[in-house]
């Protein structure tokens, strides 16, 4: 076989595994019990490996408040002086099967849904969806909503999950789409569908009333709801994709507002990282580019199986939260499936032609046509304290896929 | 099916142009009443010649 | 956020939000400063159902926007937020996702790019013209092998002009269709036979362009065969001219086997073949003399314009002479075309003068700088050298009236040929180009005291958009002497050189 056909069906043996992925959300739970390596004094965080020293403003803020929420700090000046000493480590998220939205922080005591990918057995994890402390917000305002989770909202979605024998998501992915979600920024649908299928359960799992009816408000009136399950599920899909030999499929795109970071299947867990690029945006009433921090977040997981700004030409409602004509939606998801792998069979979008979504960035296209993914995104500010200001339309820097690809040729290349 | 030569000769074909590369080339057939399709062409892996290389190799 | 945008945008606005009326935003827009809008009756009496423009700006911006209020939220208004406009298709593979019946790739990128693009283009079953040049020989035939499998054509590399049934591809000129097909090897070659066939009122059944190298022993002529096969094959074609250099041994025999059993008459012309070279192949001498054969071959008359009388043209060179500088005695050439050169150069050979050249024919000398003259010269202003990373002299004249300065202030210049070359791509004024710099560079020669002879070609129709007649009556008005081919311009020069020789002088 030469190269290229040792490639080529590298690359058809990792789409056969994302496509083969049937994520079943099994539990929701604190991560220390359920997260492989999860241990006291760690807080995981979005993108490729940062020190405290390069990490952004909105990561530090987030970072200061988690040291709040667990108590190891009494106050924010304490939690920052504890950090810079090095008196808590901080890891990626991608290193222990997890992901995070924005600087997708997580200690021990967050709760996280629990994805297990039933094709393979493999297990993901993603803490919940807000607009505060993710963003860098690490007001007791802000805090209130990670400590809700921990004692309201998990416990009682624990129970309701539990008690369904747990919750298929392909098929409420399916049906989203059709709907006009993408699954990353515009999850209205999903999440509805979501809460329409446990409210029931909630009601009758045997929780207080209060904690019930407050769990039912929750799920019924977040629009961000399913970003947490179907990064959970992407993750679950993209894990098993890992380590093909000779496969130049992307398996994780992550940021962490310094740098963007991708790895790729036939090059292990070696991240390729370059500065996190500007998103270009909307901004939320108050705020303007020059107070923007650059891309964060795990989220873009959800772009590695071809959902979001992958199938942004099927989801049009997005455009007023990140700007751009219908159009130009089209034309990128068009872009989109000359740098993929193939198609999905499962997930077919409407303004497409119901074509199936584009499935699967292979390096090897991103490099010679100069097409980088695109992704839809929430902005953070540049410094710590704030929440979302704004959402776009971010690019990859193009560095990382050419470096991924240099690698590719020596490792692979005679 | 691609269309053969004797037929495009002929002119009961018309040509359907793409162009890859200068403009100048498919507006002129644009301009005489031909269908062109431009290709916003740039060059492989940004340009460069190592990255190029290498793809050839690879894709 | 996106109406806001658009408001923001204005001169004279500082901030702008667009938001619903809730308690949140309202506090929102009361921390950024819209705090005493609580007395604006109507925002007071605003519920989470409406929508609340909030704006900052110098006065008459702010009552701009207010009175247009509506307009910010239309639909359309183009792009926002750094988002390109839908962008065409990026490769060859997205144009045919988004037109399948696409038959023709034209490419003309940087030429290490080029074969790579043919590639795509012959896997998609594209027939491909190639303009660009420093193609390498092995992907040449690469390609070419590649597109004989798959019953398509490669049109070069290095190939500037093609007919396909009427379509005119690259510096074509207008010319009609009628029963004479060309298979060429590069541009001005195909160029100047197109043209004249229709200025004798005949026309061009279509034009296969096969680059320069194809005859070549490395190539083997594939392209020329596939365009003899086309040709032979279509009912409106009743003879082949074929214009290119002399072929490879091989190929030559090959050739002569190939045009044996063709069911048309082919008229060959080798330009700068010697003779014994292609003796089995019977070639013409001239694009000039393939043209009257062609025609005799169609059955048509030959026109009266390719009839010169040698020795008119021997008066003529002698009458420019007589008004010429004891000093002046060199001829030099200054060509945007390079088959036309080469014809020049095959045409002063065989008369037994030398000239050096930056394309030198065998037999000539090479110019150990181009960009200098020395002896007499024919320069091809569209080669390599001259060219990269510059604009072709059929387009631009930027280098070729600089260099017609330098030539025409050297005293020992006697003629200067220049050739003109019109149709579709080509500067839309070719003579008014150079025409300034024509007069302006007699009128200094003229000073003192030398008669700088000009003389030119034009090659082009009536139909192209330059018109061949405006441009050949600006030339005569300016003195500059017009000859009805590039044969006949080159045929004059070398009466004159001739001449120059006889008295004494070396040419």
């Amino acid at each position: 076989m030469t190269l290229k056909e040792r490639i080529g069906a590298a690359n058809q043996e990792a789409l056969r595994r994302i496509v083969a992925a049937n994520p079943v959300l099994v539990d929701v739970a604190p991560a220390a019990e359920v997260i492989p390596g999860m241990r006291e004094r760690l807080i995981l965080h979005s993108g490729p490996p940062v020190s405290w020293e390069r990490m952004c403003g909105a990561q530090r803020g987030a970072a200061i408040g988690m040291c709040l929420f667990e108590g190891w700090a009494k106050d924010a000046l304490e939690a920052e002086r504890m950090l810079a000493a090095g008196a808590v480590a901080l890891e990626p998220n991608h290193h222990h099967q997890t992901v995070g939205p924005m600087a997708g922080t997580i200690t021990s005591n967050m709760w996280v849904w629990v994805v297990e990918n039933k094709a393979f057995g493999n297990r993901a994890f993603c803490r919940q969806v807000e607009a505060l402390q993710q963003f860098g917000d690490y007001s007791q305002n802000a805090l209130s909503l990670l400590e809700k989770w921990r004692d309201v909202w998990g416990p009682a979605l624990r129970a309701a999950v539990r008690k369904m024998g747990g919750v298929p998501l392909k098929p409420l992915v399916a049906r989203a789409l059709q709907m006009g979600d993408e699954m990353h920024n515009r999850v209205v649908a999903s999440s509805s569908l979501f809460a329409n299928a446990v409210g029931p359960v909630l009601v009758d799992c045997g929780r207080p009333k209060e904690q019930v009816v407050d769990t039912l408000y929750y799920v019924g009136n977040h629009p961000f709801l399913f970003l947490g399950l179907s990064m959970a599920a992407a993750k679950s899909a993209m894990d098993p994709v890992r380590d093909i030999e000779a496969s130049t499929v992307v398996t994780a795109m992550a940021r962490n507002g310094t740098e963007f970071g991708i790895q790729v299947s036939g090059l292990g867990t070696e991240w390729f990282t370059a500065p996190s690029p500007r998103v270009e945006g909307l901004f939320l009433p108050g705020w303007k580019d020059e107070d923007a921090g650059r891309d964060m977040g795990d989220s873009a997981i959800t772009e590695c199986v071809g959902w979001g700004g992958f199938v942004i030409g099927g989801a049009p409602g997005i455009l007023t939260f990140t700007g751009g004509t219908a159009a130009q939606a089209l034309a990128f998801s068009r872009d989109m499936y000359a740098i993929s792998v193939g198609k999905s069979p499962d997930y077919l979008v409407p303004a497409l032609d119901f074509q199936g979504a584009p499935v699967g960035i292979d390096i090897r296209k991103v490099v010679q046509t100069n097409i980088v993914p695109v992704i839809d995104t929430a902005i953070a500010h540049k410094e710590p304290g704030h929440s979302i200001i704004g959402g776009g339309i971010v690019r990859p820097p193009v560095e990382c896929f050419a470096r991924a690809l240099a690698r590719f040729g020596e490792k692979y290349r005679e | 099916m691609s269309i053969k030569l004797e037929d495009l000769v002929r002119g009961d074909l018309a040509p359907v142009f793409v162009n890859v590369g200068v403009r100048d080339f498919g507006e002129s057939m644009r301009d005489a009443g031909y269908e062109v399709v431009f290709v916003d062409w740039s060059p492989p892996a940004g340009g460069d010649p190592r990255l190029a290389a290498l793809l050839d190799d690879l894709l | 956020m996106l109406v806001a945008q658009r408001t923001a945008s204005e001169p004279g606005i500082r901030d702008a939000s667009a938001v619903m009326a809730t308690d949140a935003n309202r506090k929102a827009l009361a921390a950024i400063g819209y705090g005493d809008a609580g007395r604006d009756q109507d925002f007071a009496a605003a519920g989470p159902n409406d929508l609340v423009l909030a704006i900052e700006g110098e006065a008459a911006a702010v009552d701009s926007v207010i009175a247009r209020a509506d307009s910010y939220f239309a639909r359309g208004s183009g792009p926002v937020a750094g988002v390109d406009a839908a962008p065409e298709p990026r490769s060859i593979a997205q144009a045919l996702a988004a037109r399948p019946d696409c038959n023709v790739a034209v490419i003309s990128v940087p030429g290490e790019h080029a074969a790579r693009e043919a590639r795509a283009a012959l896997s998609a079953g594209l027939h491909v013209f190639i303009f660009s040049s420093n193609v390498s020989v092995e992907d040449e035939r690469a390609l070419k092998t590649a597109a004989r499998e798959r019953g398509l054509v490669v049109m070069g590399p290095d190939c500037g002009t093609a007919y396909l049934g009427g379509a005119g591809i690259g510096f074509a000129n207008a010319v009609r269709r009628g029963p004479i097909g060309i298979v060429a090897a590069s541009g001005t070659g195909m160029q100047e036979f197109a043209s004249l066939v229709h200025r004798a009122g005949s026309g061009i059944s279509s034009g296969i362009g096969t680059g320069s190298r194809d005859l070549t022993d490395a190539i083997g002529g594939l392209s020329t065969m596939a365009g003899l096969d086309a040709l032979e094959a279509d009912p409106s074609t009743k003879v082949i001219a074929l214009v290119s250099k002399p072929a490879g041994i091989a190929t030559t025999v090959a050739l002569a086997k190939r045009l044996s059993r063709c069911a048309k008459p082919v008229i060959p012309c080798l330009l700068g073949a010697e003779s014994g070279d292609a003796d089995a192949l019977r070639p013409v001498f001239s694009i000039d003399e393939a043209v009257c054969a062609a025609l005799r071959a169609a059955g048509a008359n030959e026109p009266g314009f390719l009839q010169f009388d040698e020795h008119r043209m021997r008066e003529r060179a002698a009458s420019e002479i007589e008004r010429m500088h004891p000093r002046q005695r060199y001829v030099r050439g200054l060509f945007a075309g390079g088959t036309l050169c080469y014809q020049a150069q095959a045409i002063f050979r065989r008369s037994g003068l030398t000239v050096y050249s930056n394309s030198p024919l065998h037999g000539m000398r090479e110019l150990p700088d181009p960009r200098v003259s020395q002896n007499s010269a024919f320069v091809d202003l569209g080669a390599e050298t001259f060219v990269q990373g510059r604009p072709h002299p059929m387009i631009d004249a930027t280098e070729r009236r600089t260099r017609f300065g330098h030539e025409g202030s050297d005293p020992s210049v006697a003629v200067i040929l220049l050739d003109f070359i019109l149709g579709a791509i080509a500067s839309t004024d070719p003579v008014g180009d150079l025409l300034d710099r024509i007069r302006e560079i007699r009128d200094a020669a003229r000073a003192s005291g030398r008669h700088l002879c000009v003389a030119a070609s034009v090659c082009g129709t009536d139909d192209d958009r330059q018109s061949l007649q405006r441009q050949v009556r600006a030339l005569e008005d300016a003195g500059v002497l017009v000859f009805a081919s590039s044969a006949q311009a080159a045929i004059f020069c070398r009466e004159a050189a001739l001449l120059l020789a006889r008295r004494g002088q070396v040419a």
